[in-house]
């Protein structure tokens, strides 16, 4: 059969050329959108925030700035937004090293600690906990929401670090966040990642992020 | 299976015996991934069970990656397997690759033990390096990586010079190409970086070649060795059918990555690149399941024809796994996973329990069933048996086990939905709507069917186990009485 062929469609060897081909062409094209894909989400520089160069992935400065996600009307989705200098932890100054350094330390926390085998970050990762991508965003941790409140502190990110630190003091369902032994500067990097993971262009994932806002603003779900 | 090596069939075959070596530790790497998949199942109903002593990150961890090494040691066992029925030759190196298989378990019980007893460390280099990288699937500590691809290194080297010195058959070629590409992927997953869009990209060059490309590639060249086995197919319509599975797997695969960079801060072209690639993918999953009962059916009229009267099967448990994976394979990745590709979709999908229920239908339906398969042929062939036919037992493990990974999956579709609708559509997926979601009747309901259906699962793996440790013995001596 595979010598003497009747037709091309039985032919042995018409199969696996054509598998070749189609395996390399698609490879191929993996790879120069892979080098495309890339060089759009490396990390921007300090220069980028100061000159307003909008990057997909912002640089480690971003936690100087106030960060917001708006409905974008050209894109038809929810966009990150980098406004004016915002405080964290009292300064607006970090410089481009401190910055990296307390991303730095975030990642590996966020790693060393295992996240991502309860919550979902970018959306991937288990389905336990909340999804932590805008985390930072969120209306329960804003001035007058429950998680803020519930710590005591005045601003999102002594709130966030309070509650990292001591997470099975502050119940808040029947499901918990165990002690994981996060330290204080293991906390202010893990809420440095999450502002930075915030500035991320999603996409506009996850969809009507602000709707909680809004809703949040008016009192309330009626979803209960 | 506890005497499989020592018997006579096998005798001097080195290179099934270490097949065999390498089914054990995946049944009993099975076990724990359902144990542990039990635990996590209750902690979502009983949020207090084992709080800081046993956390629902620790079972996860442990429930996805011995999933993820039972498997692979399954695949490593069949390709040892399979490797002198298909060259005709004895593995060259066998001794090393015997060698590398001791090396290779003995790390993976380091691995788990410090996930089980170590859990986390502090925020430092030092504690991926040792104790667990933190990432899905891949939470192996670097070292233990580097142990891997070593061992990877002798498994291929094993591979690679038996193909060179004996018979070059379609399925070997496919065999060898694969598996190097299968090795090499693991590369991507091996560095840190700050950034976590970067450090996801290369991520799913890993899960997603792996499991939506090249393990596919490896089942379709199983099931072809199985199909000449089993029933006599065909060498050459089965060598044919595996290019055009290659040819579609890759040709809808490779570029289907992109249904994973819609959210994760990569570029928009991947919308379309991913939704119109993904949404090809069940294409050859289709034709694997027609090419798996298209050929039994017609073997058997073959037969027939020749007025043989019976079934044209040499391996009743095994076709029956077999078959199991052509429709789990077909439900579990191709209708599972279309549900939720396309980016429209996704948006409110992603990250919610539909995932979730994909990933146990597919896990099972595209790879456990084959490889529970790949066993029984192991034991068939290590006590000689000419024709094995299913036990009770092997009918209450394929029956229990199916509706079980069924069953849950349907609850966690439900509990998915609602997920959808009320945590994403609704109120826009931020940690309100979270636990709103998480507390309303059809998500609780469905993680308890899910706990149920669980339970079932494992009775079904009891069976199994039973089965699979005595089913050799009892049908060799039967075949002696005979």
């Amino acid at each position: 059969m595979a010598n003497e062929n009747q037709s091309v469609w039985t032919s042995i060897p018409f199969w696996r050329r054509s598998a070749a081909w189609v395996t390399g062409f698609s490879a191929i094209l993996l790879v120069l959108l892979t080098f495309d894909s890339i060089g759009q989400i490396s990390m921007g520089t300090d220069e980028d925030l100061k000159n307003g160069v909008t990057k997909r992935v912002p640089g480690p400065t971003v936690i100087n700035y106030k960060i917001g996600y708006e409905m974008s009307a050209k894109r038809g989705h929810e966009v990150p937004t980098i406004g004016e200098k915002e405080k964290f932890f009292g300064r607006d100054d970090y410089s481009e090293e401190e910055a990296r350094a307390l991303l730095h330390l975030g990642k590996l926390t966020s790693q060393a600690k295992n996240c991502m085998n309860c919550h979902t970050l970018l959306g991937n990762g288990a389905y336990y906990a909340p999804d932590l991508t805008k985390a930072w965003l969120d209306p329960a941790w804003q001035n007058g929401g429950p998680l803020q409140g519930m710590t005591g502190k005045n601003t999102v990110e002594e709130a966030m670090a309070e509650f990292l630190q001591h997470p099975s003091q502050y119940p808040t369902h029947a499901r918990m966040m165990p002690d994981l032994g996060i330290t204080a500067d293991e906390a202010k990097g893990l809420v440095a990642f999450m502002k930075h993971m915030s500035s991320i262009d999603t996409n506009g994932f996850p969809r009507n992020f602000s709707k909680t806002v809004d809703q949040f603003k008016r009192g309330g779900t009626n979803a209960h | 299976m506890l005497t499989s090596i020592k018997t006579n069939s096998f005798a001097g075959d080195k290179s099934k015996e270490l097949a065999m070596m390498y089914y054990r530790v995946a049944i009993i790497l099975f076990g724990a991934q359902l144990l542990m998949g039990l635990i996590a199942a209750f902690q979502f109903i009983v949020p207090g069970f084992l709080f800081e002593l046993f956390d629902f990150s620790v079972a996860r961890t442990v429930h996805i990656n011995a999933l993820v090494v039972w498997m692979l040691y399954a695949m490593i066992g069949s390709v040892y397997f399979m490797m002198p029925d298909e060259t005709g030759i004895e593995t060259v190196g066998i001794g090393i690759g015997k060698l590398a298989f001791w090396v290779l378990t003995a790390a993976v019980t380091v691995v788990v033990l410090v996930y089980i007893f170590v859990q986390i460390g502090p925020g430092t280099e030092s504690s991926i390096w040792l104790i667990n990288e933190g990432r899905e699937y891949l939470e192996a500590p670097r070292w233990a990586d580097i142990g891997i691809v070593v061992v990877v290194l002798t498994f291929y080297a094993n591979v690679f010079l038996t193909y060179m010195k004996g018979e070059k058959t379609g399925l070997m070629t496919v065999m060898v190409a694969n598996l190097l590409a299968v090795s090499g992927l693991y590369l991507a997953g091996m560095f840190f970086t700050d950034n976590i869009s970067m450090d996801q990209y290369w991520w799913w060059w890993v899960i997603h070649l792996w499991v939506e490309a090249t393990w596919e590639v490896f089942v379709g060249t199983l099931a072809a060795f199985a199909l000449i086995r089993l029933i006599g197919a065909k060498r050459e319509v089965v060598e044919m059918w595996l290019w055009i599975e290659v040819l579609m797997l890759f040709g809808s695969g490779v570029l289907g990555l992109g249904h994973h960079y819609f959210w994760i801060g990569t570029p928009e072209y991947w919308w379309e690149i991913g939704a119109l690639f993904s949404a090809l993918e069940p294409v050859p999953l289709v034709a694997m399941f027609v090419h798996v009962l298209y050929d039994w059916g017609k073997e058997q009229g073959i037969a027939q024809g020749k007025g043989i009267t019976g079934s044209v099967l040499t391996n009743g448990p095994a076709m029956a796994w077999l078959v199991m994976n052509a429709f789990g394979n077909f439900l579990g990745a191709g209708i599972w996973g279309f549900f939720h590709t396309l980016p429209q979709v996704n948006i409110y999908t992603h990250g919610t329990q539909f995932t979730a229920a994909h990933g146990h239908l597919a896990f099972f339906g595209a790879y456990a069933t084959i490889l529970v398969g790949m066993m029984y042929i192991g034991l068939q062939s290590a006590y000689g048996i000419k024709i094995m036919k299913a036990s009770f037992k092997s009918k209450m493990g394929i029956t229990l086990i199916s509706f079980g990974v069924m069953g849950m999956t349907i609850a966690l579709t439900v509990a998915g939905y609602e997920q959808v609708l009320i945590e994403r559509a609704e109120l826009g997926g931020g940690w309100e709507a979270f636990f709103t979601a998480q507390n309303l009747p059809w998500y609780i309901q469905g993680q308890l069917w899910r706990m149920i259906m669980g339970v079932v699962t494992f009775i079904g793996f009891i069976y199994l186990l039973w089965d699979l440790l005595t089913i050799g013995k009892t049908q060799r001596a039967l075949q002696e009485q005979a």
